[in-house]
């Protein structure tokens, strides 16, 4: 052993610093620092430009003006499509778990598989999917309307409500999972338990089974109001104007940067204060009891009736979950502009896949948004693995500010986001060395970056806490130096944690199109703009087969991580 | 081989004192065992010696150098966690094999000395296994091949056994003495069970509340506690207060509150016991030392409750001004019942003194 003394008193500064009370804070400066920069400071910017009106607070004054309503009544909207879009996904998503998670009916199987079908569909290729069908020239009005012979379409999806439906075919699926997997872990004991003292079948229910399910519906109910609230998509394509995403985007075409600024603050405020309650619920919410290896015993639709309509409704929820993609795909195979008044287009090609691969001006849109999303994935994996290592192993002040300063951005609307990404960096910056970052390549890579940051966070310090600590300890005490242990124990150990992460955060970034459509350049035009701007140019054909392609992407790394976390996808939500 | 030396530790966490002013040399080839009730600084005081905590204040040496401040890597310690901390992701030899990889020996040798310390444990056919495919004694002992196949310096154990049931416990503890005394390493034992102290360590450090109550070998421990606490947390046994009343030669006469009078030997004290006439004692009478009978130190008292174990006869018997356990040894199948009277013994040499 005399080597080992050797390098140790060769090694004493080194061991004095290392072992020094502050050097835990050399150690997650670098993460302070970064969110400093891309968080704090963007966000500080917009928030001074929120006040750089005539006086202080005029933007707000206008903001707030009776005279001039468009401001509330976008913010009233706003908070009324969320509140009923969460009431919506609730009562969907809740129904479903317990039809499919209580119920054996026919159809079962493959109702619960594409239940999760909306997770797979990106915001703008959603939407996209739903004009195809239910909209003003959607293929279901114009089946009924040439069916009856009627002048007008009889129905279509447009409007508030339009967003209603998008929104909770789009969410119901945060019900849906937390909902079940609390029907899941319910101990079927206990509702033996109740029927036992003679509890009837609706009493049960009652007081039983719905407040133990209270937990996962309050914390999906936050969730969706937070996600509804800053929805931007959707209210886009079905025309309403006055949500308060809308409206900063139509303030910052306009170039009245102070009042967006100003909107974005408001935004921000209403996004916050739900991460915080959230939160909060989340910690002072209890875990009931997860017996483990108990099947929840499935009933039995019996009876013949019973059973037809449990049938024709499982076919018409299948239909309803399949239809999106298959339109898409559908549509992708269509000459572009050969579609007009007919029920379904008429003239079929495989031009537009081979374009995708072949034609560079197609091409280049996917390439982009490979190249963006893979630099903010890298930086998500950097940043999220040394974050959650920090978070779940070291020991030092101000933990839950960077907790909180992580999920921010993850909570703020991404229309904020691009906002303050303006607000910060429309001038060169000490943060972007000197340069300026908007109108370049690397702005959008930074977007990305900072609305994942949670993504490989989350998933990696779920499988660091899972991860005994004595095991680390283990092989140090066996001489193993703290890098070699985490190359060889903890990484190996958290690996598919991180994976799961890395590759939400890629197929969000590949597929992101908030953020995006505010500051994207016009030479490195990411794929969701491309497809935006194929559908204004009535190339519907080409802006489906990019559309196609992400939702393959998407369903290639649902099934892997579904593979690698068994069963729990959805966890990194 | 080596020593460790513990000069004057303390540990504070914040403003709790994990352990307070430690002064302890453990000698080479030593089985030295932490004993003490939960939350005393066991594993604080191991967790130093590993390097995993540095004491606030106070030196800890290896022979005579000094590792106060020593990563645990550079230590050559083998420590076997409470838990096992088995790397999940690898095989038993793989986990055996990891110390040596990091010391960077070669394939071969690796091979050859997993092997070798593979049958010194008697897992021999088990080296593929992955260890979620063992049973919890044979994870233990992967635990200690692990930690010793590197050829520790010193054996570092925390609670090892405390996840085995009894019966394996039994077998492990007599397996880990047995490698122990085969390879002469020096060990660290920390446990709160102190029939595994006694039965395993050459000498046993008694720890409460962070201090050191005593040190001394398992018949130290047990026949000449040095205070209160250790001679009612090793075994069991009757504590009674008195007074010294008369000092006669060896014989020392005392006098309970109630106006009994008992006599033992002045050389069954404490150490730090100053025999002074009318200074207060402590009479430490273990429960296995009194006989039914007249003799020595006779005295009569009532039966309050009964148990019988097969082996012995438990009373607790009410005297004048204190109770007494007494356990007697089933010889004839015959006992008392509950109220009866009965008549008592204590040797002299049977009484030990205790200071406050
Ligand atoms: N990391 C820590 N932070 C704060 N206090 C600690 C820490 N580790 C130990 N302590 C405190 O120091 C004291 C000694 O703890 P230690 O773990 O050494 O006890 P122990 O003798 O090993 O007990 P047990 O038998 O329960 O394992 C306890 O009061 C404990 O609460
Ligand atoms: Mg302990």
């Amino acid at each position: 052993m005399e080597k080992t003394h050797h390098s140790s008193s060769e090694g004493n500064a080194w061991t004095r610093l290392t072992s020094a009370n502050w050097f835990v804070y050399i150690l997650v400066a670098p993460l302070f620092l970064v969110l400093f920069a891309y968080v704090v400071y963007p966000f500080y910017q917009t928030f001074k430009e929120s006040f750089s009106g005539d006086d202080a607070l005029s933007n707000y004054k206008n903001f707030f003006n009776i005279a001039s309503p468009a401001n509330i009544e976008a913010l009233w909207t706003s908070i009324y499509i969320s509140a009923i879009s969460v009431i919506c996904c609730a009562i969907v998503g809740v129904t479903m778990a317990f039809l499919l998670e209580r119920y054996n009916f026919p159809g079962r199987r493959i109702l619960s598989v594409l239940v999760l079908v909306p997770m797979a569909l990106p915001p703008l290729v959603g939407v996209l999917s739903f004009t195809f069908l239910y909209g003003d020239s959607g293929i279901f009005p114009r089946a009924f309307q040439h069916l009856f012979g009627l002048e007008q379409v009889p129905f279509s999806l447009k409007g508030i409500w339009g967003v209603i439906v998008v929104h909770t075919f789009t969410m119901y699926t945060y019900f849906y999972l937390t909902a079940s997997a609390a029907i899941k872990g319910l101990d079927p004991a206990l509702e033996e338990a109740a029927t036992s003292l003679g509890a009837g079948r609706i009493r049960v229910w009652t007081k039983v089974i719905l407040p133990m399910l209270t937990p996962s519906i309050v914390a999906s109910s936050l969730l969706v109001f937070m996600i509804s609230m800053a929805s931007y998509t959707a209210p886009l394509m079905f025309g309403v104007e006055r949500t308060m995403t809308m409206q900063i985007y139509l303030s910052r075409t306009n170039g009245n940067l102070d009042m967006a600024a100003t909107q974005s603050m408001i935004l921000s405020f209403v996004s916050i204060t739900f991460l915080i309650v959230m939160r909060w619920y989340q910690n002072r919410r209890n875990y009931q009891n997860l017996s483990k290896g108990i099947s929840v015993h499935r009933s039995e639709v019996s009876s013949r009736s019973m059973k037809i309509m449990a049938t024709i409704a499982s076919f018409i929820g299948t239909l309803i979950l399949i239809l999106p993609i298959l339109v898409l795909i559908l549509i992708s195979f269509s000459v572009d502009g050969a579609w007009k008044t007919q029920i379904l287009p008429t003239d079929y090609t495989l031009d537009h896949y081979q374009a995708l691969f072949t034609d560079e001006r197609t091409w280049r849109p996917i390439w982009n948004s490979i190249q963006m999303g893979i630099v903010a994935t890298f930086g998500n994996i950097l940043f999220g693995v040394a974050a959650a290592y920090a978070m779940v192993r070291l020991n030092f002040k101000g933990k839950t500010l960077l907790d909180i300063l992580i999920m921010v951005p993850w909570a703020l609307p991404g229309t904020v986001v691009a906002v303050n990404l303006i607000a910060a960096f429309s001038t060169e910056n000490i943060f972007a060395f000197n340069q300026v970052l908007v109108g370049t390549f690397w702005i959008l890579p930074l977007a990305y970056f900072i609305r994942h940051l949670p993504l490989v966070f989350r998933s990696t310090s779920a499988s660091l806490v899972q991860l005994d600590q004595s095991i680390e300890e283990a092989s140090r005490s066996l001489g193993a130096t703290w890098w070699y242990s985490f190359r060889r124990i903890v990484l190996p150990l958290t690996f598919t944690g991180i994976l799961a992460g890395t590759l939400l955060a890629l197929v969000q970034s590949f597929g992101e199109f908030v953020a995006s459509i505010l500051i994207y350049s016009t030479s490195t035009i990411p794929l969701s703009v491309a497809i935006f701007q194929k559908l204004y140019s009535f190339k519907f054909g080409t802006a489906c087969a990019y559309g196609v392609l992400q939702i393959c992407l998407i369903l290639i790394v649902l099934i892997i991580s579904e593979k690698l976390s068994k069963g729990s996808a959805g966890s990194a939500i | 081989m080596k020593s460790v030396k513990i000069e004057n530790v303390s540990k504070k966490f914040g403003h709790i004192h994990g352990v307070k002013d430690l002064d302890l040399h453990i000698k080479s080839g030593e089985f030295f065992t932490f004993l003490g009730p939960s939350g005393c600084g066991k594993t604080t005081t191991l967790r130093m010696i590993a390097g995993f905590y540095y004491p606030t204040d106070g030196k800890i040496l290896f022979d005579d150098f000094d590792v106060t401040r020593l990563q645990p890597n550079k230590r050559n310690i083998g420590m076997v966690f409470q838990n096992y901390a088995l790397f999940p992701h690898m095989t038993v030899d793989e986990n055996i094999a990891f110390g040596l990889q990091v010391r960077k020996f070669s394939k071969a040798e690796i091979k050859q000395k997993v092997d070798r310390i593979r049958g010194l444990v008697h897992l021999s056919q088990y080296g593929n296994r992955k260890i979620n495919e063992l049973s919890g004694g044979q994870q233990q002992r992967v635990a200690l091949a692990r930690a010793l196949v590197i050829e520790p310096d010193i054996l570092l154990l925390d609670e090892p056994l405390s996840n085995l049931d009894a019966k394996l416990r039994e077998e492990t503890r007599v397996e880990i003495k047995r490698i122990q005394s085969e390879l002469g390493v020096t060990t660290i034992y920390v446990t709160h069970d102190q029939m595994e102290a006694m039965s395993m360590s050459d000498r046993i450090m008694v720890m409460e509340n962070g201090n050191v109550r005593q040190i001394g070998t398992p018949q130290e421990i047990y026949n000449r506690p040095s205070n209160r606490f250790v001679a009612d947390f090793i075994g069991e046994t009757n504590l009674i207060e008195a007074t010294i009343d008369a000092i006669n030669g060896n014989d020392i006469q005392v006098k309970t509150a109630s106006g009994l009078i008992l006599t033992g030997r002045k050389q069954q004290s404490s150490p730090t016991l100053t025999h002074m006439i009318g200074d207060k004692v402590f009479i430490s009478i273990r429960p296995e030392s009194i006989h039914e009978g007249t003799g020595e130190n006779t005295l009569t008292g009532k039966i309050t409750f009964v148990e019988f174990t097969g082996i012995s006869v438990n009373y607790i018997v009410e005297c004048l001004d204190f109770s007494l356990k007494v356990m007697i040894i089933n010889m004839n199948g015959q006992f008392k019942k509950i109220g009866e009277e009965i008549t008592l013994t204590i040797a002299q040499d049977s009484l030990y003194f205790l200071g406050e």
